[in-house]
C-alpha cells in the first residue's frame, strides 16, 4: 500500500459517521414548490433525484483517484425523510447511543426541526406502512414474532451484472426511447403508466450524466490551481474520465471503476436501499479491461492495484444510513452489506478465476477494512490454489472473504426458475442471499422468530411477554398425547404467523410500488426498460420476496428437549417444564442442567436432534415457499439473522433447551452457542441435513483459533473441510479465527466459549479442555503471531 | 452379519477432524491400555486397560458424549460396529481429503482382537486406516493386522536400550525389530519422534535414530513432535507425579537443527503430527 492509499485509508478509518442534512434539505426544497403535484409519481421522483444531484456539494478528497461521495464528506450520511422522518428524539438517540452512533451537527438538528419534520411527518412511507397494516400484524410485530425490512429502508438487495461495462447511459437512453416508441405505437392498458416510468428513467439517466460532469468541472478547476505537476496530470485525467463515463461505455480499467462508482452513488442517493448496491462479479467484469490494458502496456499491475485500493476506500466512506427502532436492533452495524463476489463460473460454466481474482484478494487482505464486504465463490471447477489463497486471508482473522458454494447457488436459482446462464452469472449478496445479478429484484422482507412461535405454542396462542393472545388456540400443551401433537400445534402457529407476515408484505410491496418507485435503479436491472416497469413494481426479469428464518438451532434444541425428556424418556412432566420456563429456571437448577447437558443437541451429527432441525426447516419452507408476491414472483425462504438473533432472544423467555430468558438465540443455521461438542465435521454434517437448495441462502459460522490454520497443512485441511461441506450442498461457511483478546475472555468465561478449538501442538482440542497453564502458553503464542 | 461387528474393546475417546494424525481429515480412535510408562506420557489416563471412574468435576465435563450414562468414567467399552458407524459419518471428509481413520491410544495392539476386527471392518467398509503405535507388541500381533493397515505412525523414542528401559519401562529391542520387519514387508511407515527436552532431543539420540533409519529402505519421511506441556497439565489434573519437572518447548532453531539430521539421510521432515 503506497502513501496515497495509506492516507485515504486512514482518512476513512478515522472519519466519524455523522448525519448530513443535505439530501433531506434538497429533497424538501424540491417538493416544497408544489410543482410535483402536476406530475406522475415516477417523474416527480426522477426530478427530485436530478435536483439533488444537480445541487449537492461535490466532494473530492486529497489524493483521490476515484471520486464521488454520497454526502458532503466521508461518512457524512444522508437521511431519507420520505422513507423515515426522524423525530428529534431519534436524532438524540442516534447522537448519543453507545453503539453505531452518528454525530448530529446543529445544522442538521435545526433543519430537521424547522423544515424536514413539518413537511414530511405523517407522509413518510414508514408512517403509511404502520397505518396500513392490520392489528394482527402490529401485535405480532410488537411481540417480536417478525421484523419488517421495508419500514425504514427501501427494497434494494440488488446487484449489478456486466451491462455498464458495455454501454454508457447515452446507450441506456436509446433503449429507453426505443421502449417509449414501442409503447406509444402499441398501446396496452398500462401504457400510460409505462410511459411515465420510462420518462422518469430518462430523466434519471440525464441526472447521473450531469452529476459526473459536475465532478469533471470541479476536477478541471482543481487541476488549474494544482502546483504539483503529477497531481495536476492526474486531476486532468480524472476530469476527462468523468466527462466520458457514465455517458459512454468505459474503455479503461480506471474508467470502469469510476463508472461503477457513479452508479453506486446514484442508487444509494435515490433511496436508502438495503444492502446498498453492489458491482457483483468484479473480477470478471474488470478482467477484459485489465487484460487489454496490461497487454497494451497502458496499465501496470501496480497502478491497477492502486486503483482498486482507492475504489475500496470509497465503499468504506459510506456507512449504512442511520437506523432506528427494531430495524436498528435487527441490523446493528455500520456495514451496508455490499458484498463483492469473486471466482465461481462464467455463463458457460467455466472456471472464472483469473489473475485479477488473485490481485483483488491481495487488495482485500491489504486494505483490511469493514467495507466493502467480500466473498469467494468456490466452484468444484475452481482450483485449490484459489481456495487456499482465500483461506489465508480468512486466517488473518477479520472475517473476509466469506466462502460460498457456486454449485449450490446455481441450483438454488434454477429451482426458482432462472435460466442456467442467469444462474451462473449470479452469486450471493448482502450476507448470504442468492440472486441473478442484474436481472432480479430479490427483497428481504423481514426476520422470522421461529423460537417465539414455539413459546407461543407452549402458551396456547398467548404471548407471555405482552400477555396478548396473538396466536391461535392450539390447545394446552398438558393435553398433548405425543410429540407429534405438539409439533402439529407448532406447525399451525407457524402457518398462522407466516400468513400475517405475508399479508403485511403484500400491502407494503404495493405501497413501495405506488409511492416510491426507483427509476434510476430500474435502468440498471433487466428487464425494467423493456417492460416499462419499475424495479419496485415488478419490472425486473425475476422478482423474489424472502422471509428469513432465525434461531433454527435454538428452536431445534428446544423441541428436541421436549421430545426426549417429556415423550421419549418421560423424565420431565410438561407442566413442570412450563413452570420452570416461566420462572426462568429459578429454583429449577436440576431441571435446567438436565435440559442443557443431558439432551441430544443439533450440531453433533446426531440424527435424533438433527431430524428436528430438518422438520422445522421443512415446515417453514412449506409455509412460505411458492406463495405469489405482488410482482409476478414468489415468496421464498432463507436462513440468516444479521443481529436479529440478539433482538429476538430479548423477547423470548426461557426455552426448553436450557436457555435463560432474554439470552440471544442461535445465529444462522449454526448450532446453539456451545452446544456443538463433536468438532467441526459434526457441525457441518448436521447443518447439511437441511435442504440448502430449497433456500435463497443459509449462514453457517465456525470459530477457530489462528493456530489451527497456522501451517500450510492446516489451510489444506480447512480447504478440504470446506469442499466437503459444499459436496453436501452447504451454501455458505465462514470461519472466525480468534484473537488473544477472545482467548482471554474465554478463559474468564469458559462456559460461553465451549466450542472454541485450539491447536495445542501436534493436535487440536477444545480450549476449555486445556489446563490453565497451557491456555496461558497458547495465549502467549498468539501474541507473538 | 459380519463377525467383527460384535467384537468389543475399550476406548477413551473418538475424535473427529483429527488433522495431525496422518494424511487428510481423519477420525482418531483412542484405545485404552498401554504396556509402556513413558515419563512424558500425554495420555496417562490411557495406561490402565480398564475403564476407570473419575470424580473430578473437571474431568466429568471434559468430553461431551452422546450417551450420558458414559459420563463419569475414563474409557468405555464399545463394539466395533458402534465405532464403524461413528467413523462412517465422516466419510465425505475422508473422501475429499484422502483421510481416514487413525487408531491411537494407549497402545492399539494391546487390544489385538479388537484392533484386528476394527481394521477388518474399515477395510470392508472402504475406509483408509493408520495405526499409531509404540511398536511394543509381539511380531505375531503385527502379522495379524499388517494387511489391513495403510499407514503405521511408528514411535521411536530412544535408540539407547538402557535409556529406553529407564524412561519407558521397557526395552526397545522388540520395537526396533518390529520396525525393521514392517519396512521389509513393504508397509508404509512414518517414524514419529517425540522431542522431550534433555531426554530424546539430544544430538546423540537423534543421530542414533537417524543412523538406524538410514539402513531402512522405504522410510522417506519422519515426524518430529515438538515438546508441549499438555502432559504436565494432565499430571496435575490426575495427580500423577511428574518425574521430568517443568520443561520448555524447543525453539524453531533447535527444531531445524534436529530436522537436519534426518534430511541428511534423505527423509523429508514434518514438525508436529
Amino acid at each position: 500500500m503506497n502513501e496515497r492509499i495509506q492516507k485515504l485509508r486512514e482518512q476513512s478509518l478515522s472519519a466519524e459517521p455523522s448525519i448530513s442534512i443535505e439530501r433531506a434539505r434538497l429533497l424538501t426544497e424540491f417538493y416544497e414548490n408544489g410543482e410535483w403535484e402536476k406530475l406522475s409519481v415516477p417523474v416527480s421522483r426522477a426530478l427530485a433525484f436530478k435536483y439533488i444531484l444537480e445541487n449537492k456539494e461535490i466532494c473530492i478528497n486529497d489524493g483521490e483517484l476515484i471520486v464521488g461521495e454520497r454526502g458532503p464528506a466521508p461518512k457524512a450520511t444522508p437521511t431519507y425523510p420520505e422513507i423515515c422522518t426522524h423525530t428529534m428524539k431519534d436524532l438524540d438517540i442516534l447522537d448519543s447511543r453507545e453503539k453505531i452512533s452518528f454525530i448530529v451537527p446543529d445544522e442538521t438538528r435545526n433543519t430537521q426541526q424547522e423544515r424536514i419534520i413539518p413537511f414530511w411527518s405523517g407522509n413518510s412511507i414508514r408512517d403509511m406502512i404502520f397505518e396500513a397494516v392490520d392489528s394482527a400484524w402490529n401485535d405480532a410485530y410488537e411481540a417480536g414474532v417478525f421484523t419488517e425490512f421495508q419500514e425504514q429502508r427501501a427494497p434494494g438487495h440488488t446487484v449489478l451484472d456486466d451491462k455498464i461495462y458495455h454501454m454508457g447511459f447515452l446507450g441506456f437512453k436509446d433503449e429507453i426511447r426505443e421502449s417509449i416508441g414501442r409503447f406509444e405505437t402499441d398501446k396496452d392498458s398500462a401504457a400510460d403508466r409505462r410511459l411515465e416510468e420510462l420518462r422518469a428513467m430518462e430523466i434519471a439517466a440525464d441526472a447521473i450524466i450531469a452529476y459526473a460532469k459536475r465532478h469533471a468541472e470541479k476536477l478541471h478547476k482543481m487541476a488549474a490551481k494544482e502546483k504539483d505537476v503529477s497531481r495536476r496530470t492526474e486531476l486532468e485525467i480524472m476530469a476527462s474520465i468523468c466527462e466520458r463515463v457514465p455517458a459512454h461505455a468505459p474503455e479503461t480499467f480506471w474508467e470502469a471503476l469510476q463508472y461503477y462508482w457513479f452508479i453506486h452513488l446514484g442508487v444509494i442517493t435515490e433511496l436508502n436501499t438495503w444492502d446498498s448496491f453492489n458491482p457483483g462479479r468484479l473480477d470478471r467484469h474488470l478482467y477484459p479491461f485489465y487484460e487489454r490494458e496490461i497487454e497494451a502496456s497502458t496499465l501496470t499491475e501496480g497502478s491497477a492495484r492502486e486503483l482498486l485500493q482507492a475504489f475500496w476506500v470509497k465503499f468504506n466512506n459510506q456507512p449504512a444510513p442511520p437506523k432506528v427502532g427494531v430495524t436498528a436492533k435487527e441490523s446493528n452495524t455500520y456495514t451496508d452489506f455490499c458484498l463483492i463476489n469473486l471466482g465461481g463460473v462464467d455463463e458457460r460454466g467455466r472456471d472464472a478465476v483469473s489473475d485479477l481474482t488473485y490481485m483483488i484478494m491481495d487488495v482485500i487482505e491489504e486494505m483490511r477494512i469493514l467495507q466493502p464486504g467480500s466473498m469467494v465463490q468456490i466452484s468444484r471447477k475452481n482450483p485449490d490454489k484459489y481456495l487456499h489463497r482465500a483461506l489465508k486471508i480468512v486466517r488473518t482473522g477479520f472475517g473476509q472473504p466469506s466462502l460460498f458454494n457456486t454449485e449450490a447457488i446455481v441450483q438454488e436459482l434454477l429451482r426458482q426458475g432462472k435460466s442456467i446462464e442467469d444462474a451462473r452469472n449470479g452469486g450471493a449478496s448482502g450476507c448470504v442471499e442468492t440472486g441473478a445479478f442484474g436481472k432480479e429484484s430479490y427483497i428481504l422482507t423481514g426476520y422470522f422468530n421461529l423460537t417465539k412461535v414455539l413459546e407461543i405454542t407452549l402458551h396456547n396462542g398467548l404471548d407471555p411477554r405482552t400477555n396478548k393472545l396473538i396466536g391461535i388456540e392450539t390447545g394446552d400443551p398438558a393435553g398433548f398425547g405425543s410429540f407429534e401433537d405438539l409439533f402439529e400445534a407448532f406447525s399451525k402457529q407457524l402457518e398462522h404467523f407466516i400468513e400475517i407476515k405475508i399479508k403485511g408484505n403484500i400491502i407494503i410491496e404495493r405501497l413501495w410500488a405506488e409511492i416510491l418507485p426507483a427509476p434510476f435503479m430500474s435502468i440498471l436491472i433487466d428487464d425494467c426498460i423493456e417492460n416499462g416497469m419499475d424495479y419496485n413494481a415488478g419490472g425486473a426479469r425475476y422478482n423474489t420476496s424472502y422471509v428469513q428464518g432465525v434461531g433454527l438451532g435454538t428452536v431445534t434444541d428446544a423441541l428436541t428437549a421436549i421430545k426426549y425428556h417429556i415423550y421419549d424418556k418421560c423424565t420431565i412432566e410438561i407442566t413442570d417444564l412450563i413452570a420452570a420456563l416461566e420462572a426462568d429456571f429459578d429454583g429449577y437448577d436440576e431441571l435446567k442442567e438436565k435440559l442443557h447437558d443431558e439432551t441430544p443437541k443439533y450440531g453433533n451429527d446426531d440424527d435424533y436432534a438433527d431430524e428436528t432441525a430438518f422438520r422445522v426447516f421443512e415446515e417453514f419452507f412449506k409455509a412460505v415457499d411458492g406463495r405469489p408476491n405482488t410482482k409476478g414472483g414468489h415468496f421464498r425462504i432463507n436462513m440468516l439473522p444479521t443481529t436479529s438473533h440478539v433482538y429476538f432472544g430479548s423477547v423470548v423467555g426461557a426455552t426448553p433447551d436450557g436457555r435463560g430468558a432474554r439470552e440471544p438465540l442461535s445465529e444462522g443455521i449454526s448450532p446453539v452457542q456451545g452446544a456443538d461438542r463433536r468438532g467441526p465435521t459434526a457441525v457441518l454434517k448436521s447443518a447439511a441435513k437441511i435442504d440448502h437448495l430449497k433456500t435463497g441462502g443459509t449462514l453457517l459460522n465456525q470459530k477457530f483459533t489462528p493456530q489451527v490454520l497456522a501451517e500450510e497443512e492446516g489451510i489444506e485441511k480447512l480447504g478440504d473441510l470446506v469442499r466437503s461441506y459444499f459436496t453436501m450442498d452447504g451454501h455458505h461457511i465462514q470461519f472466525n479465527v480468534v484473537t488473544t483478546e477472545t482467548l482471554c475472555k474465554a478463559q474468564k468465561n469458559p462456559e460461553k466459549y465451549k466450542d472454541l478449538i485450539v491447536r495445542v501442538a501436534g493436535y487440536s482440542d477444545y480450549f476449555v479442555d486445556l489446563g490453565e497453564e497451557l491456555q496461558n502458553e497458547i495465549i502467549k503464542r498468539t501474541e507473538h503471531s | 452379519m459380519k463377525d467383527y461387528l460384535n467384537v468389543t474393546g475399550t476406548i477413551f475417546d473418538l475424535k473427529k477432524y483429527a488433522i495431525h494424525d496422518g494424511p487428510g481429515i481423519r477420525s482418531t480412535v483412542f484405545f485404552k491400555g498401554c504396556p509402556l510408562a513413558c515419563w512424558w506420557c500425554h495420555n496417562p489416563e490411557a495406561r490402565n486397560p480398564e475403564p476407570e471412574p473419575v470424580d473430578s468435576e473437571r474431568v466429568r465435563i471434559r468430553k461431551y458424549v452422546m450417551d450420558p450414562s458414559r459420563e463419569g468414567t475414563i474409557g468405555y467399552e464399545v463394539e466395533v460396529g458402534y465405532i464403524l458407524e461413528e467413523i462412517e459419518k465422516d466419510r465425505v471428509f475422508y473422501d475429499q481429503s484422502g483421510g481416514g481413520v487413525t487408531i491411537s491410544g494407549g497402545e492399539p495392539l494391546m487390544q489385538l482382537d479388537f484392533l484386528a476386527a476394527l481394521l477388518e471392518g474399515c477395510r470392508d467398509w472402504g475406509i483408509r486406516t493408520a495405526v499409531d503405535t509404540s511398536g511394543y507388541a509381539p511380531r505375531e500381533a503385527f502379522e495379524l493386522i499388517i494387511d489391513n493397515v495403510d499407514l503405521f505412525l511408528y514411535d521411536i523414542k530412544l535408540i539407547d536400550t538402557a535409556a529406553h528401559t529407564e524412561y519407558t519401562g521397557m526395552s526397545n529391542e522388540l520395537i526396533l525389530e518390529n520396525c525393521v520387519w514392517l519396512v521389509q514387508q513393504g508397509s508404509n511407515l512414518v517414524p514419529r519422534i517425540p522431542l522431550i527436552p534433555g531426554v530424546t532431543d539430544t544430538k546423540d539420540n537423534l543421530s542414533g535414530i537417524a543412523s538406524f533409519l538410514s539402513g531402512l529402505e522405504g522410510v522417506d519421511e519422519v515426524s518430529l513432535l515438538p515438546y508441549n506441556t499438555i502432559a504436565e497439565d494432565k499430571f496435575e489434573r490426575y495427580q500423577i507425579s511428574n518425574r521430568l519437572g517443568r520443561l520448555e518447548r524447543q525453539s524453531i532453531e533447535q527444531l531445524q537443527e534436529a530436522g537436519k539430521l534426518f534430511e541428511e539421510i534423505g527423509c523429508s521432515v514434518r514438525y508436529g503430527g
